[in-house]
């Protein structure tokens, strides 16, 4: 499902979307299947799938420990897109991943394979605008798309480029750091979408956890919550994790209403 | 060819919120690098504090020895004990005039984070460095000469717990930290414009050598030869000879235990010599990878070579052919080791021994010509405890194997 397409039905309903990160293969292959579908079943309108990279930069420690879990399981490109097509729910995939996976497996493959398995956008968290030249190409060929990030320290010229070359959302970083639970996002989020003027949805993400959070930013004007390292931490700790996914994704979901 | 880019190579992989900074960092090196002023306090710096110019020695012994004239560029004595200071110095005076506070580095063996001390605490700033946890506890007496300076020193416990992990920290605490903090790379690896400025603050090696070496032969050496791991030492000697075609160009990388790989790591760190093009840290390069993109753990017995990519330019050079990657096993290294230690009375670091190994082992082929120019990194003081260490587990499995034999 194409991730526009998601927005649309959303607009219609008058509801704000809940964007929900997993780390691929964490803790094995064949659970993030059902972990999908727990999120899913509890209201994620579009699911991020984390593709593991052992040198994850952007990432703070709860998405690190997933990647080396997942990867020390087994998890690999060739499992990764075997298991997206396999992933039957009425959501949109993106892929989360790091540039170097692309890179190897060679860039046009790279989309090519996303859009055969039924990923309809990708995020590259160290491919910034000016380095993107090839794997646009590849995902505007494929129709997939290809969705960038802006920070707080993202301004003026920069701003306005990146905006014009999102595609699907853009992901607005809602403050300085790494991917991983905060308590201080709300200020800086209002900061930040009162400077982003665009028809692409605005989505929020890194250090949101909870509903008052989530509800905080809806009501601060974002058209989507992004939130990876609450689902992520409850995975590991490995205790009745789909019923928890999906009580976490249910509450989270209420603030999008 | 973009201006980021070597060729190919380069380029500025990093998260979005790094790319400001990277622009003015840049902005302010093409405005400074020139300035009277900041030229006049660097040289300052570089003379009353790190001691140079530093002596480009004729090896008297080693020559005789090895049939060839070799010359070493003592840069084990600047202050510190290795090169590292040239660059942190020029970065940490660029950091004032950017009007940073405050400074982190990665560091392996510690020698970029002493180096990084040094010059912070001289200079007044905060300094926090992160160093893997493993080379923690293998360098400790290196933690503890950077915490006397009063720099913070963080143990990093992520994936191999090693220098490329450090590095990954480091990006992630400048993410977090990026308005009031000087990232203060070590090595001419990472996103532009690092890799320029790194080169260019440890030009001053080279650009000393053609004046030592015109001076004492008249002439240009038939070759250079430096160590490389992410290649600091050896873009700051061969840079000032790129365009003297005459001089052959040898980074020497650590072939560590051969140049095989398992399925999670190389035996060896050899990126130039067996790496293959990829995104690592910030640049477009050559890295040590599995089939799937995944880095590969490096190996060596020296610490500041034991690193799974190498410096975007020297990928370049390796590329259109002007220098000569080469590697020698850590048992060749540490022979060197013992052999300039004996011969001149001058201890090699580790990975200088590396370049000094492959000039003894090529003295006599003539690929080397007959003038050499040897970049000595780093002395060997740091590296005592470890070849101590090695020295005794030989003489205890040697003395094993005899007794087995006599069983």
């Amino acid at each position: 499902m194409r991730i526009a397409d998601k927005f649309a039905e959303l607009d219609k309903r008058k509801e704000k979307a809940l964007i929900a990160y997993v780390c691929a293969g964490d803790p094995c292959a064949e659970t993030t299947k059902e972990i999908v579908h727990a999120l899913v079943k509890g209201g994620a309108d579009i699911v991020e799938l984390g593709l593991p990279f052992s040198d994850p930069v952007a990432d703070g420690p709860t998405i690190q420990a997933a990647s080396t879990r997942a990867l020390k399981a087994g998890m690999n490109p060739d499992l990764y897109f075997e298991m997206a097509s396999s992933i039957k729910e009425n959501v949109p995939l993106v892929c989360m991943t790091y540039y170097n996976l692309i890179y190897k497996r060679g860039i046009e493959n790279f989309a090519r394979d996303c859009a055969a398995s039924g990923i309809t956008g990708i995020i590259v968290p160290d491919l910034p605008a000016e380095e993107s030249g090839e794997l646009q190409e590849a995902c505007r060929k494929n129709g997939v798309d290809m969705i960038f990030l802006v920070t707080p320290v993202t301004t003026g010229s920069r701003m306005k480029h990146i905006l014009d070359m999102t595609s699907g959302f853009v992901y607005i970083v809602s403050r300085l750091g790494v991917t991983g639970e905060r308590t201080d996002v709300a200020g800086s989020t209002s900061n930040i979408l009162d400077r982003i003027h665009t028809d692409v949805p605005k989505a929020v993400g890194f250090g949101i956890s909870n509903k008052e959070q989530a509800a905080e930013v809806i009501r601060a004007g974002a058209d989507a919550v992004i939130v990876g390292s609450a689902f992520v931490n409850i995975i590991a700790s490995g205790d009745n994790v789909n019923s928890r996914i999906e009580e976490l994704a249910s509450q989270l979901k209420e603030s999008c209403r | 060819m973009k201006r980021s880019m070597y060729g190919k190579f380069g380029g500025q992989f990093v998260p979005e919120v790094l790319m400001p900074a990277l622009e003015e960092l840049e902005e302010a090196y093409q405005r400074y690098k020139d300035d009277p002023e900041f030229l006049e306090e660097l040289d300052y710096y570089m003379k009353e504090f790190a001691g140079r110019e530093t002596p480009l020695y004729f090896a008297r012994n080693l020559s005789k020895k090895y049939g060839i004239k070799i010359y070493l560029k003592r840069e084990d004595l600047v202050h510190g004990g290795a090169h590292k200071l040239n660059n942190t110095l020029g970065q940490a005076l660029l950091a004032r005039y950017m009007g940073k506070e405050r400074i982190i580095a990665e560091t392996g063996a510690g020698q970029h984070g002493t180096a990084t001390a040094m010059a912070a605490a001289n200079m007044g700033f905060k300094a926090e460095v992160y160093m893997g946890a493993k080379d923690v506890m293998r360098q400790h007496m290196n933690v503890y000469r950077m915490e006397l300076m009063g720099c913070k020193v963080h143990a990093v416990r992520s994936g191999s717990m090693t220098l490329k992990d450090a590095i990954n920290e480091a990006l992630r605490d400048w993410v977090t930290n990026v308005e009031n903090t000087h990232y203060l790379i070590g090595s001419v690896v990472g996103p532009h414009p690092y890799p320029m400025i790194v080169r260019d603050f440890q030009s001053v090696i080279g650009k000393e050598v053609k004046e030592q070496i015109m001076e004492k032969e008249g002439r240009y050496p038939d070759s250079i030869v430096a160590c490389a791991g992410g290649g600091s030492n050896a873009m700051g000697i061969f840079h000032p000879f790129i365009g003297e075609k005459d001089v052959k160009l040898f980074p020497v990388e650590a072939g560590g235990k051969g140049l095989q790989t398992t399925e999670k790591e190389a035996l060896h760190s050899a990126s130039l010599c067996v790496g293959e093009e990829g995104i690592l840290q910030g640049a477009h390069t050559l890295i040590l990878q599995d089939r799937h993109g995944q880095i590969l753990e490096s190996s060596s017995v020296s610490a500041g070579l034991d690193y799974s990519g190498v410096g975007p330019e020297l990928a370049y050079l390796a590329d259109i052919g002007r220098i000569k990657p080469c590697n020698v096993s850590d048992e060749e290294a540490l022979e060197a080791f013992y052999e300039l230690s004996h011969l001149e009375g001058i201890i090699p670091a580790l990975e200088s021994s590396h370049a000094v190994a492959y000039v003894m082992k090529m003295a006599k082929t003539g690929e080397l010509g007959d003038l050499v120019v040897i970049s000595l990194s780093g002395r060997g003081d740091k590296d005592l405890e470890a070849v101590f260490k090695l020295k005794e587990e030989k003489e205890t499995t040697g003395s094993e194997e005899n007794m087995e034999a006599c069983l």
